[in-house]
């Protein structure tokens, strides 16, 4: 086990290498590099001092070498239009996308595992049709218009909760959180609930699909004639049996969540991370997006090696495998 | 005494049939590509041709009679375009980018995926890595960063498009195509003076299509939510020729003050192509589960 | 002869096919006794495995029990409550299946499934029930089964699956045990060492077994009594070594000759000619006479079930009948 995670750390240092090349050629490939660094408007003389002091006139590996250097020691430059460090933005922005990215994943799983297997295990009832219906709605449509139609529903024409903004914040271990406080939960209801709707769907249709698969399985036929209880079969043997594939979608998608929280912080001007990346696009405010970049892409491989991780745990018989 | 043999295709579109829910949304998806085919005749109003709109026409409710004396059902949006139009002539592009993004997608993923699990080796090693890669990247980032790269336009939405879906495809074929490739068939195809390549693409790839096929159903209404959502976001189509997305940004601000047809109604019908294309996708995914079958 | 422990009759089961509605098991009846082993034979599609499952009452739809009665100890099965029949299961009846790989659960350990059979029938504590599951593997043949019970399935052997299965299946000391084609997914010399172990577990135990399966030779080697089923209707029935010597079914005797212990060196093995016809578009009358040598005109009507204890048999032209037997079956 120690062995496969070994080499699975080893994989991610690879691939985290080659992002980094890829943002640093992406930059070059799209514009002039030193737009990145210097921003538009500055005086010729600033502008080649700065050049001087980046290293632009240095040949492109010595330059990527630096690049590197500055990317471990966390320096991503200053941003054009905050015209503060890169990193301590979005540091700054985090909290608020992580309030509503990880209540809207935790969520859906915990509601959309249940339901999806009940729907599987009795997937002509009229309840799981239903079900079933609600998913559909849930998966396909896009979810920047079920935010409209949630600020459509309960901001303008109930109006219940508020339309877009964060709450009132109260400070824990130095960070503003918003879901201590009850005007801040109002806040947060629907831009969670947007995002969770579709993982929800998600997880209610994966778990439908697995358990309608297991139940028509021997396994179940041989614990039924055994005398086991459906309730006991659902428990023990269902849910351990699809517990893999969800675990495996679970991780990849609280990735993806966190690049949907895009979208929904635009609608919601929810000041989180996904909000300063849109907005860094149109302002081409490009430091913000190389930092952005990296550190989802970072994000990403943490994900995916913890699911790795997970997966063998999981499944004895790939614990067997990966250790020969 | 025996029935007619039913070959596997009238045996599945029987099937298919079988299911009510699956064949209403067939319908309506139909009525739909029909409806943005006949859009040019059967609009009242080019909406892409600016020199048609009357901004004093903007904003009004549905049913107002416009200044050019025919009634816009629908309403009109802030440009003064009629929503109507607006919305047939927007379906026609999410149905053109999202089918145009999906099939090239397919090809170029079924294709690579194809390759490295037929060629094995250092090839299928370094195709997979890549596919890998790209796949632990959700595509909407990555067609997020590429529309912002590449500008506005149809060409620049659909290359993002392709890049943030190809690897789905190139999986799963390289899945199909690795346990295909140990089948005897292929042993023997290859044995014979048929080169290799011909043998992937004639052979193996057929084999490998009901797993595609699978995914397909589920990119393509990805594809044109995808599109939506890029749009929406303003870094899809260019303003002059919004699709469906981009007449839902424009509507937004005004929902807020009532005027909620100027989004709402796009919406819709964006919610309608794309619930039907998913539902006809489940069916015809359920029927090509062996799974499920007993 | 003992009491009668299970008590078929007329059972029948379809399954609603795009085709139309196939007759799996079309009106069989027989009995089971205290401590007693028949084998059921047959060829796949005979209906042999649905008879085990519908005991059982473990066809789901699209199949259901169509018609008839299944009596254990007295008590009508068909058509019992749910509930009361799961109590009854595993601890009355128990069945073990054909391949252990995908009956066994592949993420639980045999430890943990074991328990959650035995906690189905009861409250046991947690050493009582590995003192049980010890027991249990040990009856088995499976040595060394303190590591064997903390174990995964893909971790054993084939044949180690198998006995960790009918462990299982004996764990809360059931009367009857019926076995499908449990030995067919294994090597052949796993299979004869089951056979002997499953003789001598049924002996102890005073288990009844139904040992269901295509294979004429294993079958014989275990059962007392054989029935044999073709397209979903009993054929023939009696004890093992005169069906053997004297089959009455041409189907019986076809089986029998194509024995490869039967074959003469240097010839072709015998066959059956043609196929199982398929359970939607059966011809009417016999369901055999379209492969039989026998066969005539007579045999377009269904031939009713002759009965002359101990033997049964459904046919128009039996063979091997001498006087006595024909008298008997006349009266």
């Amino acid at each position: 086990m120690l062995a496969f995670i070994i080499q699975r750390l080893m994989q991610a240092a690879v691939v985290m290498l080659v992002i980094s090349a890829l943002v640093f050629i992406g930059v070059y490939a799209v514009g002039n590099p030193i737009d990145v660094m210097i921003a538009p408007d500055v005086t010729q003389e600033i502008r080649e001092l700065t050049i001087r002091a980046y290293g632009f006139d240095l040949p492109l590996w010595q330059q990527y070498g630096i690049f590197l250097q500055r990317l471990v020691t966390g320096d991503f430059g200053r941003s054009f239009v905050y015209n503060m460090p890169v990193l301590d933005l979005i540091l700054s922005r985090l909290p608020a996308t992580l309030e509503i990215t990880l209540t809207a994943v935790v969520g859906a799983a915990l509601l959309g595992v249940p339901l999806g297997m009940f729907a599987g295990y009795a997937p002509h009832s009229v309840t799981a049709r239903a079900i079933m219906g609600v998913s559909v709605l849930g998966f396909s449509v896009p979810s920047f218009w079920i935010g409209l139609i949630l600020i459509f529903v309960f901001a303008v024409n109930m109006g219940l909760l508020p339309a877009g903004g964060r709450g009132e914040t109260v400070m824990l271990f130095g960070i503003e959180w918003s879901f201590l406080t009850g005007n801040g939960l109002k806040h947060m209801l629907l831009p969670t609930v947007n995002l969770a709707l579709f993982k929800l769907a998600l997880m209610i249709r994966l778990a439908r699909a697995g358990t309608r698969e297991v139940m028509l399985t021997d396994t179940v036929r041989f614990a039924r004639a055994a005398g086991e209880s459906e309730w006991t079969i659902l428990r023990h043997h269902v849910l351990r049996l699809i517990a893999i594939p969800l675990v495996t979608v679970f991780g990849l998608e609280l990735g993806s969540t966190l690049a949907f929280a895009v979208v929904t912080e635009t609608i919601f001007s929810w000041p989180g991370v996904g909000k300063l990346i849109i907005d860094s696009i149109s302002t081409l405010d490009r430091p913000v997006m190389v930092a952005y970049l990296m550190l989802v892409a970072l994000l990403f491989i943490t994900i995916n090696l913890t699911v790795d991780i997970a997966y063998a745990a999981l499944d004895p018989r790939l614990r067997a495998r990966k250790s020969t | 005494m025996t029935a007619p043999i039913e070959t596997p295709l009238r045996g599945f579109i029987r099937e298919f049939t079988q299911d009510r829910v699956a064949v209403v949304a067939f319908v309506v998806l139909a009525l739909i590509v029909l409806l943005a085919l006949l859009a040019p005749w059967i609009t009242p109003q080019d909406p892409y041709d600016l020199s048609n709109l009357v901004l004093k026409d903007a904003r009004r409710p549905p049913g107002f009679v416009g200044s050019k004396g025919f009634t816009h059902w629908l309403g009109t949006d802030a440009q003064g375009r009629d929503l109507y139009s607006g919305i047939l002539y927007g379906l026609r592009i999410s149905l053109q980018v999202g089918l145009m993004a999906g099939a090239i997608a397919f090809a170029l993923g079924a294709s690579l995926g194809t390759l490295a699990g037929f060629a094995g080796g250092r090839t299928e090693t370094l195709i997979m890595r890549i596919i890998d890669l790209q796949l632990s990247f959700p595509a909407i980032l990555l067609a997020l960063v590429l529309a912002a790269l590449l500008g506005q336009g149809k060409w620049p939405l659909i290359a993002a498009l392709v890049t943030a879906q190809y690897a789905y495809f190139a999986r799963t074929a390289h899945g199909a195509a690795s346990s295909e490739r140990s089948k005897d068939y292929v042993e023997a195809a290859l044995s014979t003076p048929l080169s290799s390549a011909r043998v992937a693409f004639r052979h193996v790839l057929p084999n490998c299509l009901p797993p595609l096929i699978v995914v397909a159903t589920v990119q393509v209404a990805n594809s044109i939510a995808l599109e939506a959502t890029l749009s929406f976001l303003g870094l899809g189509m260019p303003v002059s020729e919004p699709s469906l997305g981009m007449l839902i940004a424009n509507g937004f601000q005004y929902m807020l003050s009532g005027r909620y047809w100027i989004s709402i109604y796009p919406g819709i019908a964006l919610i309608v192509l794309i619930v039907a294309i998913n539902l006809v996708g489940d069916q015809i995914r359920d029927q090509l589960n062996p799974r499920l079958k007993r | 002869m003992s009491e009668v422990l299970l008590e078929v009759r007329n059972l029948a089961t379809e399954f609603a096919t795009r085709s139309g509605v196939a007759r799996a098991v079309d009106g069989v009846s027989f009995d089971v006794h205290a401590g007693e082993i028949i084998g059921l034979v047959g060829e796949s599609g005979s209906g042999k495995s649905v008879t085990g499952y519908s005991i059982l009452g473990l066809i789901d739809p699209p199949g259901r029990v169509a018609a008839g009665s299944v009596k254990l100890d007295g008590q009508e099965l068909v058509g019992m409550p749910r509930s009361q029949l799961r109590a009854l299961r595993g601890r009355r009846i128990a069945m073990v299946f054909q391949d252990p790989m995908s009956t066994l659960n592949a993420v639980l350990k045999v430890s943990t499934q074991m328990e959650l059979a035995m906690r189905a029938h009861g409250n046991p504590g947690k050493q009582e029930m590995r003192q049980r599951s010890l027991q249990a593997l040990a009856k088995v043949g499976i040595p060394d089964p303190e590591r064997r019970l903390d174990a995964y399935p893909h971790e054993l052997s084939g044949g180690m699956r198998q006995r960790v299965a009918i462990a299982i299946a004996f764990l809360n000391n059931p009367g009857l045990v019926i076995c499908d084609e449990p030995t067919t997914a294994l090597d052949v010399s796993i299979q004869a060492q089951i056979l002997i172990e499953m003789r001598t577990l049924v002996r102890e135990a005073g288990v009844s077994l139904v040992w269901i399966s295509h294979d004429l030779a294993t079958v014989s080697v275990l059962a007392s009594r054989l029935l044999v089923m073709y397209a979903g209707r009993l054929i023939e029935e009696g004890p093992t070594a005169e069906v053997l010597r004297r089959p009455h079914h041409p189907y019986t005797q076809g089986l029998i000759d194509s024995l490869p212990s039967r074959a003469i060196p240097g010839k072709d093995l015998l066959q059956i000619p043609g196929s199982t016809p398929s359970l939607t578009a059966l011809p009417s009358g016999c369901a055999f006479k379209d492969r039989c040598a026998h066969a005539t005109a007579a045999c377009d009507t269904a031939p009713a079930q002759t009965i002359a204890p101990p033997r049964t048999w459904r046919c128009h032209h039996p063979l091997n009948m001498n006087a006595a037997t024909a008298v008997q079956a006349a009266s």
